[in-house]
């Protein structure tokens, strides 16, 4: 380490270099800003850890020291330099100082950046009327915000309106009459039944959506915005679904039962395939609730008509969590569980016997090792969980990602779990990946409570590093545009023609368009091509003093 | 000229921020040890990746350069930048072809948040790789005079090759095998040969020409040409008055 301070102070624009054993104290942090006041310094290179993480503690320091807090650059000498190469010391600490210099030189080209206050409307909007839609819009509004729900259906309830019970006996129906009283009654809580969305502009705090409901047109202003946009079921193609009635699916079955229909309840036997439509191809993940789903409707079943035979087909029995019990006393109780593996799945053809039409199911046991052949009278598939449209167009609408299953993309899945990277806009519920009941009420809340820490600002700050255009240089070629999908960038007309501009409230600082741009005439701000350039060119020591290609193409 | 056991590449990495930077960081916090050849930039995003960063870095003596972005579908931004990290990386190394510089010196990986140790295997792989192909221009048999002229006249190209981009390449497929299919394919091969490679020949000449006035066989013995391809560049480059042809001594000079 001594090495690298003085080899630090011989480089150039280097005042003042100190070695530091916990920079990050606060101890420490004093000592740097008084430091900058006392020797008048007007840039900071840290050489310590990953500006990933200490990056804003040391511009705050420099905010103390009296400069502009982007006037600071980081040389990450830990995680990628001692950490990594502590058995060669030698290689490690010219690697040090190749880092430092590269900060150094990128830090002379750093410009001072301003951030900006962005005020915030304080109304929230909350698109789907389902579970997790209900919860959060109460959510917000028992906080005291305003809330508009939109509903595409005529009436709310969402997928929940087809489950009678949770597996653990809670009363869905019950629960979503009483929400649904509650959400009608609230003050606060604005509901538009037979929704659709048209239009949606502005950005975190401030979003206009245009809509259209029961026929007449409305313009929201509000500055959040939860997606409880919900999924829907599969609709089978394998198993004979749809070409004899006597397939169904769970969500059906449970609708047969919850009226106690004959159709089912004459059945003498019942089987149940899982993973329908999961997990293969296409679809390459687990739906989640169908196993608790098969075993409740199992149970139910059992409860209403004890010497029914119930046969469960699965690949994977999961029964997430304390759940297991229930799958265990289904067992006790004579459900008949067999598992099958993909490549060899059951096979159902529709048979008559003894004048008694049957569904004949032909699967081979593992543990018999032999084709059993199971005759039923009811079918039940439990089909995949998939995203709805409507979760595509408002992923397309409100300009955030969708995962490759096409669910809802959260921005971090542990530190950010119901934001998006898109800043105002939240999620919760099944849109964003297969959940049971209490799941999505949980992570409702969660959502109503993260878009209320955004709500209850006055106003937000906006990051100083995005990009900004030199009409000079812009060529109108487009390419800018066409490369922002956050649709930042737009040609306005100037008196030298049309030009490209940069509305920095909706610029997220990728710097796309500035690799895009054949004129350099767009930069992303703190990183653009001459801070990235000094950061090249002083890579290789040997390099620094020879013209370099940039100079020489211009 | 160090090669073979000796030989130490230098290696300039241009990291996003979200996951290939965080994935070296997790390399570190868990004391995964790996070649200490690589001088790491940060950048937000794969996407941002200029072209011009890669061809300086070269210029520069850099004997390798590495990218590392999301896995695809997974970038932190609504742009997947990386896809277009894709497009870039892929023209870029056309473009290093046809100066004769080895397009296996610029690798584009993805690595996440997650994967320290891949991140660790992966800077050890390139440089293994790096370390058999020797110093930039070594094993392509290039002078390293020739080889800045040529690194110079690539640079030059890059506003164009952008606009060629813009207005002929942009694509957006799903995955890395459609994209490797795409650009290596005889449509994209032509378009670039067509638009980009007679200007890149000029560019080279006239960088030459710039240290001198120069005959036509010199200039064929510098750029190993067929002597019918330099008279057609230089017939182009008097047309478009970018040079003038001396008479008397039988050499072109800069316009």
């Amino acid at each position: 380490m001594p090495s690298v301070v003085d080899y630090s102070k011989g480089l150039k624009n280097v005042v003042h270099a100190e070695a530091s054993l916990f920079a990050c104290s606060t101890d420490t942090a004093k000592e740097i800003s008084n430091t900058i006041r006392k020797k008048g310094l007007n840039r900071v290179v840290v050489a310590a850890c990953t500006p990933r993480t200490h990056e804003p503690l040391f511009r705050d320091t420099l905010r103390e020291g009296g400069i502009n807090q982007y006037f600071y650059d980081m040389a990450n000498i830990r995680e990628h330099c001692s950490w990594v190469h502590s058995k060669e010391k030698d290689s490690a600490t010219l690697k040090a100082k190749d880092l430092v210099r590269m900060s150094v030189a990128r830090s002379s080209q750093l410009e001072p950046l301003k951030e900006f206050d962005l005020p915030v409307d304080k109304r929230a909007v909350v698109v789907g009327g389902g579970l997790a839609g209900m919860t959060s819009a109460l959510g917000l509004a028992r906080q005291g915000f305003e809330v508009s729900l939109l509903e595409k259906k005529p009436e709310l309830g969402g997928m929940a309106r087809r489950v009678r019970r949770t597996l653990e006996g809670m009363d869905i129906q019950a629960h979503l009459d009483e929400m649904i009283q509650k959400i009608y009654h609230h003050p606060l809580i604005h509901v538009f039944h037979d929704t659709t969305i048209t239009e949606v502009s502005g950005y975190v705090g401030n979003f206009v959506t245009r809509l259209m409901s029961e026929g007449r047109h409305f313009e929201l202003h509000h500055g959040a915005v939860i997606l409880a946009t919900g999924a829907d079921e599969y609709k089978p193609t394998e198993y004979l679904y749809g070409r004899d009635e006597r397939v169904v699916t769970q969500l059906e079955l449970e609708d047969f039962l919850d009226k106690e229909d004959k159709r089912v309840m004459d059945s003498q036997s019942l089987v149940m395939i899982q993973c329908v439509g999961s997990r293969q191809e296409g679809r390459n993940y687990c739906s989640r609730v169908c196993c608790g789903q098969a075993v409740k409707n199992a149970l139910r079943l059992k409860e209403l008509k004890p010497e029914m035979e119930i046969y469960i087909l699965y690949r994977d029995m999961r029964t997430y969590g304390f759940r297991e019990d229930f799958y265990r006393e289904a067992a006790s109780k004579d459900v008949k569980f067999i598992r099958w593996e993909p490549e060899h799945g059951p096979q159902v053809e529709s048979v008559e016997e003894d004048g008694r039409g049957l569904l004949r199911i032909r699967v081979p046991d593992q543990v018999l090792g032999k084709e059993l052949e199971i005759d039923a009278d009811t079918l039940v598939l439990s089909a995949a969980v998939v995203p709805s449209a409507s979760s595509k167009e408002m992923a397309k609408l409100f300009k955030v990602s969708l995962n490759p299953d096409g669910f809802l993309q959260e921005a971090h899945v542990k530190l950010r779990p119901v934001d998006f990277s898109a800043e105002g806009v939240f999620l919760c519920g099944i849109n964003h990946y297969p959940k049971h009941v209490t799941e999505t009420i949980s992570q409702a809340l969660g959502a109503a409570g993260r878009a209320a820490s955004l709500l209850s600002h006055d106003t937000i700050t906006a990051s100083g590093s995005v990009c900004e255009v030199d009409e000079d240089e812009c060529i109108s070629c487009g390419a800018c545009i066409s490369a922002c999908t956050y649709g930042a960038i737009e040609f306005y007309d100037t008196a030298k023609g049309k030009k490209a501009k940069v509305n920095p409230v909706l610029c997220k600082g990728d710097g796309l368009c500035n690799a895009k741009c054949p004129t350099s005439a767009i930069s992303l701000k703190h990183y653009t091509d001459d801070e990235v350039f000094y950061q090249i060119d002083s890579a290789l020591e040997a390099s620094m003093d020879e013209p370099a290609l940039g100079e020489v193409n211009r | 000229m160090a090669s073979g056991h000796d030989f130490d590449p230098k290696i300039l990495g241009f990291l996003c921020n979200w996951c290939c930077y965080a994935g070296a960081d997790l390399a570190g916090v868990s004391r995964y040890q790996y070649a200490p050849n690589i001088r790491i930039i940060r950048l937000m995003c794969s996407g941002r990746v200029d072209p011009a960063f890669v061809i300086r870095a070269f210029f520069n003596g850099h004997d390798g350069v590495f990218i590392g972005g999301c896995w695809l579908g997974e970038c932190h931004y609504v742009t997947e930048g990386n896809y277009d990290a894709m497009s870039m990386m892929h023209l870029t190394k056309k473009l290093l072809k046809y100066i004769g510089v080895n397009p296996n010196r610029l690798r584009l990986e993805w690595v996440s948040a997650s994967e320290g140790i891949r991140f660790a295997e992966v800077m050890n792989s390139f440089t293994d790789e790096l370390k058999s192909m020797g110093h930039i221009g070594e094993s392509e048999g290039q002078d390293q005079h020739m080889l800045k002229i040529k690194l110079e006249a690539a640079g030059k190209m890059i506003p164009y090759l952008k606009l060629v981009e813009r207005e002929k390449l942009r694509v957006r497929f799903k995955t890395e095998e459609e994209y490797d299919e795409y650009f290596n394919s005889e449509d994209v091969n032509h378009v670039f040969h067509e638009l980009i490679a007679d200007k890149l020949v000029m560019s080279e000449i006239l960088l030459l020409m710039a240290r001198g006035a120069l005959s036509n066989g010199e200039i064929s013995e510098a750029l190993a040409l067929s002597p019918s391809d330099v008279s057609k560049h230089m017939g182009n480059c008097l047309s478009e008055g970018l040079v003038r042809y001396d008479p008397a001594k039988k050499n072109y000079v800069l316009a």
